[in-house]
């Protein structure tokens, strides 16, 4: 099976500066294996993100959708590619416009998209709206009406109202404080078992990656030190970082 | 012996909002207190009032006796005295607790020259040497460079010196590493938990992240909504919580944290 989306030996330098911050990765990203990128500050996990959101051009390698390189100037595929993957980011209070109402902001990508008009978008955003848990009146309402856990499922809902293949998430849920977490994870992995959805999911924190991804690539300055099975990476990792990055967790007393 | 002793603090906005609502602590001297909640629980707003350092517009009624001082309505110059020599504080972002535009050194000189009286080259060695203290490659170095030009970590070792270098008998540490990578949160814990235990220094130790709160402190209080829920060892909070909300906050950490364990049982 053709992965959606692929990253073929991709490397990515900065302008003006004089190393890679992406050097020599090679991952796919298949339909039902989410995949989760990990690492500390610097790696190069959100710099993937971009490369893979077609935010950035790589200097060097390939990224694929669906087979067929990327190209931003290829106005079709980029159409296709728009709506088949979607973005939430990690800040739920700057990621949405303070001056437009929910039910606006979560119609977006259906009009953008041309797939609807905002006469007959309603529906749509309204399902979406009850999908991630947020009641009904929620659209006629503005972000700062809600907390941060509601506005991260507003960000959800607008990312998956075009019923994307695959979701782009940028620490999704460090913003949130634990029990709201917990509450966002499980939403995460209800749209992938109910709409098939699947997820590439930047983060720091390896407890909600391996409560929500089947496959970790784990980078070290730009480079994959480790992939593969989650279970397998985090469970017995093989190399000396990832161990450490495991170790480094702060566990509760038993 | 009791170093601070807080009795009824609460904390109103202007507009008649209570934020922090009739809390009461004390922490002895070398004891080490942790401060647990989530985002709008007041711990914030409690180590604030504690040090005087409330914003302007909240007012602060209740006791808060640091050290025989009493911090609610001491005018200004009384709490400079106070603060640094019984009080010093490390907050979350490292990058607004440091001027931008002073080298390192300096900024931890300023508070080292006020309590020691050291001057010129003997300061400058004792800067150096606050530095070594946190554990920071190369001090010399680092004295000379700006905030920009050292990483988070590092930036959070110098706030560290800087608290540290006055010799406070309390150690406000507020979410001091939730900014920080993992790994490098795990040194700065281990960092705080030896210099703290070295200098039989208190600490008031506020974190959202129960596992990094029990990794510091022996005895904890979890505030929700401006309000104390639970109070204890931490872990008899951890192993057997009482309160609802304090089940619930225990049952999502475990939660996320079981997921590690699953190794390859999938």
């Amino acid at each position: 099976m053709t992965p959606v989306l692929e990253l073929s030996d991709v490397a990515l330098r900065y302008r003006g500066s004089t190393h890679n911050v992406v050097e020599g990765v090679s991952l796919a990203v298949e339909a039902g294996h989410s995949l989760a990128l990990v690492g500390e500050s610097g790696a190069g996990k959100t710099t993937l993100l971009r490369l893979l959101l077609g935010l950035a051009r790589p200097t060097a390698g390939q990224v694929r959708f669906d087979g067929t390189g990327l190209s931003g100037r290829n106005r079709e595929q980029m159409r296709r590619f728009r709506r088949s993957v979607q973005c939430v980011f990690q800040d739920p209070y700057s990621s949405l416009d303070p001056r437009r109402r929910v039910g606006a902001t979560v119609a977006e990508p259906l009009l953008s998209l041309g797939i609807d008009r905002r006469a007959t978008a309603g529906p749509k955003v309204a399902a979406a709206l009850e999908r991630v848990g947020l009641p009904a009146d929620a659209a006629g309402r503005y972000p700062h009406e809600f907390s941060g856990g509601q506005r991260q499922r507003i960000a959800i809902a607008r990312a998956t109202v075009c019923s994307p293949r695959v979701l782009l998430a940028d620490e999704p849920v460090s913003a949130l404080d634990v029990t709201t977490r917990v509450k966002v994870v499980d939403l995460l992995a209800e749209l992938k078992q109910e709409q098939g959805l699947t997820l590439v999911m930047v983060s720091h924190d390896l407890s909600v990656v391996a409560s929500l991804c089947e496959r970790t690539a784990v980078l070290e300055r730009g480079r994959v030190v480790e992939h593969g099975d989650t279970a397998q990476v985090l469970g017995r990792p093989a190399h000396p970082y990832t161990r450490h990055l495991i170790d480094s967790v702060p566990r509760l007393p038993a | 012996m009791t170093l601070l002793d807080v009795r009824g603090l609460t904390v109103r906005t202007g507009d008649g909002r209570t934020l922090v609502d009739d809390v009461s602590f004390t922490v002895a001297g070398g004891e080490r207190l942790g401060l647990i909640g989530e985002s709008g629980s007041g711990k914030s707003l409690t180590t604030l009032a504690v040090l005087g350092l409330l914003p302007d517009g909240m007012t602060a009624t209740g006791s808060v006796e640091l050290a025989g001082t009493q911090v609610i309505g001491a005018p200004e110059k009384r709490l400079t005295t106070v603060r640094g020599r019984d009080a010093a504080a490390v907050f979350q972002e490292p990058l607004t607790a440091l001027d931008p535009l002073m080298r390192v050194g300096r900024q931890i000189a300023g508070p080292l020259g006020r309590r020691t009286g050291l001057k010129g080259k003997d300061l400058r060695r004792a800067v150096a040497h606050a530095l070594a203290q946190v554990r920071l490659p190369d001090p010399e170095r680092i004295a000379r460079a700006f905030p920009h030009e050292i990483s988070g970590g590092q930036r959070q070792r110098v706030a560290l010196a800087m608290a540290l270098a006055c010799e406070p008998r309390l150690l406000v540490a507020d979410e001091p590493t939730t900014a920080l990578d993992v790994s490098v949160q795990a040194e700065m814990l281990e960092l705080i938990d030896t210099l703290v235990r070295e200098r039989e220094m208190a600490v008031l130790f506020v974190s959202h992240d129960l596992a990094v709160v029990a990794k510091v402190t022996d005895r904890a209080l979890v505030l929700k909504d401006g309000r104390v829920v639970e109070e204890g060892a931490v872990h008899t909070i951890v192993g057997a919580p009482r309160e609802e909300y304090t089940k619930a906050l225990v049952a999502s950490a475990r939660r996320l944290e079981s997921a590690l364990d699953l190794r390859s049982a999938r």
